[in-house]
């Protein structure tokens, strides 16, 4: 049987590679290889054929948007720090990619980090700053190496520095490593934390490119909105422009995971549907279950049900429903998840990694959590239901920081499109998927059951009786729910979730 | 985050000490470098002790109490022990949703020590981790510089054996 092409699998021929072009391609540790793909090229292009207008004015006209999650046109946010003289300007990369399910910039660091100099360097003389910080993650520690290494390479080459290709343009890299904290991939939070305090979020205004770090004015992207912009500059505009939607441009790294049979980063058009994502490029639902929701943009974002797996992904249609691209972190859940279970795991997290600052979000978000702990412990009624939404606009309204203005939207998203999940748990005292623990009775069938003592024998609690080859029955009183007897019983089934 | 701070008594050598005033020398300063001399510290000692943090505290001509405020912020930073085996659980969402609370359960059950916790006699401790951006091998879980991928419940025993016998 012949092989096929890589390019001509489900899994890479939807697919176009921008921002993950050198991934897997060159060895990321040799310049060599960078500048054999083009690299620095935009660089040179920029410095010695463009003034720092035009090279905005590119930007602008690609149409790029921020890929950390906002969704700000970055051309836009460059010229912002350009327009404020002053006798410092920082650009910063925010690579504290915290989004639970979310790689790309890791893979965009550990096999591409020239692009992000490069893009930096670009991003540098654009917005006439001299210095730039790359805010990594101490959890990924290969990036940081292969980033040292990077800088360390172009400078060599004069491709950092001072006066660089006798431009005049003097420019700095520096790593600064984050120490574990979510909320740090907020920009203003970011920078206080570079400074070397909590990372806590300031108010806006002042906007980061009036006063951002250290106090001067500041243009700060993400890793994948820096990794897109070398062919940018180099191609100009229109190739970027040509893709994608409207008013989404060029093409996005989504992180597929979760219950899907191909999982890894994709990174497609924007205005492909998710329909495409997941059953072509995904190729479908694993071990017979059946698609239940689709959950984008990390804690900050939604589960989008099955009657809208045909919209095309772009920031503004996602935002339509209650959703959003986010950082690009993409999980497939099938039909055994519990949406409310799923709600109240996104909430854990805000509600650990909610820096404290202000109120709304540090009190709000433990309340609402609560509700919901009583929800899935069966206690829960109609009315919680309701109060959990109200507060829920109320963080959202209130908030300081992205991270709390977005926190309840897990709740909200499920609230809309899997209401009756929540109905069934404080009505009916019901898990639907059977996965809440509180409301599941393990039982045995009588019909099915040989009489074997494999249950009763891997019961801890002994809450399972009966005597060889007679139907064993288990004792809700004892039963701690744990499971073992569903385990046991794989040869018949007898044992059951009801 | 609520923080596990340690009542062992602290026992810091006058090497290790050497190593972090070298640390701090080498900052010249600047204070916005305090998280990279915490992190160098936690490298040194295992953990920051307020014995460490003070060290840094006079050092860096910083007040001791923001240094608290900073290690206290970031779940990086340890004000208690770990041990010789930190097993870290991922709790990523991709590795949640393919069953990652019956990975630490099984660890758990299989320790007899929580999350945050470490074993009376200083082989393991246990950790539940944000993603560590393996989310395409979940559910993941990491013992020091170790990953475990693709892993079940059942897998988890002899997985803990190896280092009980190293």
């Amino acid at each position: 049987m012949a092989v096929k092409p890589l390019v001509e699998t489900d899994f890479y021929r939807m697919q176009t590679r921008l921002a993950l072009r050198n991934c897997g391609v060159i060895d990321p540790e040799s310049i060599d290889e960078y500048i054999a793909r083009d690299g620095y090229q935009a660089l040179a292009r920029a410095l010695l054929d463009l003034q720092p207008a035009d090279v905005i004015q590119i930007m602008k006209d690609s149409g790029l948007r921020g890929r950390g999650g906002g969704g700000f046109p970055a051309g836009l946010k460059w010229s912002f720090t350009a327009a404020n003289a002053a006798d410092q300007k920082y650009v910063v990369c925010n690579a504290d990619e915290g989004d639970p399910g979310a790689f790309m910039d890791r893979s965009v660091l550990e096999g591409d980090p020239h692009a992000i100099v490069e893009a930096m360097a670009i991003c540098g003389y654009a917005t006439g700053a001299t210095e730039g910080y790359v805010y990594v993650r101490a959890e990924y520690p290969i990036a940081v190496k292969r980033l040292e290494i990077a800088i360390a390479a172009a400078k060599e080459l004069g491709l950092l520095g001072k006066n660089i290709l006798g431009s005049g343009f003097d420019f700095e890299l520096f790593i600064r490593l984050g120490a574990g904290a979510f909320v740090c991939g907020e920009e203003t939070a970011l920078m206080t934390s570079i400074e070397g305090n909590r990372g806590e979020p300031r108010p806006r205004p002042p906007y980061p490119a009036v006063k951002g770090l250290f106090a001067k004015p500041t243009t700060e992207n993400n890793v994948e909105t820096f990794a897109n912009v070398p062919q940018i500059i180099l191609h100009g505009a229109e190739p970027f422009a040509a893709m994608g939607t409207e008013k989404s441009k060029g093409s996005k790294v989504f992180a597929l995971g979760g219950n899907i049979t191909n999982t890894g980063l994709v990174e497609i058009p924007m205005g492909t549907t998710l329909r495409e994502v997941i059953e072509v490029i995904g190729g479908g639902i694993p071990g017979g279950h059946k698609f239940k929701a689709v959950q984008t943009g990390g804690p900050s974002g939604g589960c989008i049900p099955a009657e809208h797996l045909d919209i095309a992904i772009d920031y503004d249609n996602l935002s339509a429903i209650g959703c959003m691209i986010g950082s690009g972190g993409m999980i497939v859940m099938d039909d055994s998840k519990c949406m409310v279970d799923i709600a109240r795991f996104f909430l854990d997290f805000t509600v650990d990694e909610s820096c404290g600052k202000c109120s709304p979000c540090r009190i709000g978000t433990k309340r609402m959590l609560e509700i919901l702990d009583k929800i899935i412990a069966g206690e829960g009624t109609l009315a919680d239901v309701d109060k959990l939404e109200e507060l829920a606009y109320h963080i959202k309204e209130n908030s300081l920081c992205g991270l709390g203005q977005t926190a309840p939207n897990p709740v909200l998203a499920t609230l809309r499109f899997f209401r009756d999940e929540y109905i069934a748990h404080v009505t009916e005292h019901r898990c639907p998927a059977g996965v809440c623990k509180s409301m599941l009775t393990y039982k045995i069938d009588p019909d099915k059951c040989i009489g074997c003592t494999l249950c009763a024998r891997a019961c801890p609690v002994n809450a399972i009786s009966g005597k060889v080859k007679e139907v064993h029955v288990i004792d809700p009183l004892k039963c701690i729910k744990c499971g073992a007897c569903e385990t046991a019983c794989k040869k018949v089934h007898a044992v059951y979730k009801g | 985050m609520l923080k596990k701070i340690s009542k062992l008594p602290f026992t810091g050598t006058p090497e290790q000490e050497a190593q972090l005033q070298a640390i701090i020398a080498s900052v010249d300063g600047d204070k916005s470098l305090l998280m990279h001399v915490m992190q160098k510290a936690q490298g040194i000692y295992g953990y920051l002790p307020f014995e460490v943090q003070a060290i840094i505290a006079e050092g860096m001509n910083i007040p001791l109490e923001h240094i608290y405020g900073v290690s206290t912020f970031y779940a990086q930073f340890a004000l208690a022990p770990k041990g010789k085996y930190n097993i870290s659980v991922c709790l990523g969402t991709a590795c949640y949703v393919k069953g990652a609370q019956d990975i630490l359960d099984k660890v758990t059950e299989e320790l007899g020590i929580i999350s945050g916790e470490c074993t009376a006699d200083g082989q393991f401790s246990i950790e539940a981790c944000r993603c560590i951006g393996a989310c395409g091998l979940a559910p993941v879980m990491m013992i020091n510089d170790d990953v475990y991928g693709t892993l079940t419940p059942a897998q988890i025993p002899a997985i803990l054996e190896k280092y009980r016998n190293a």
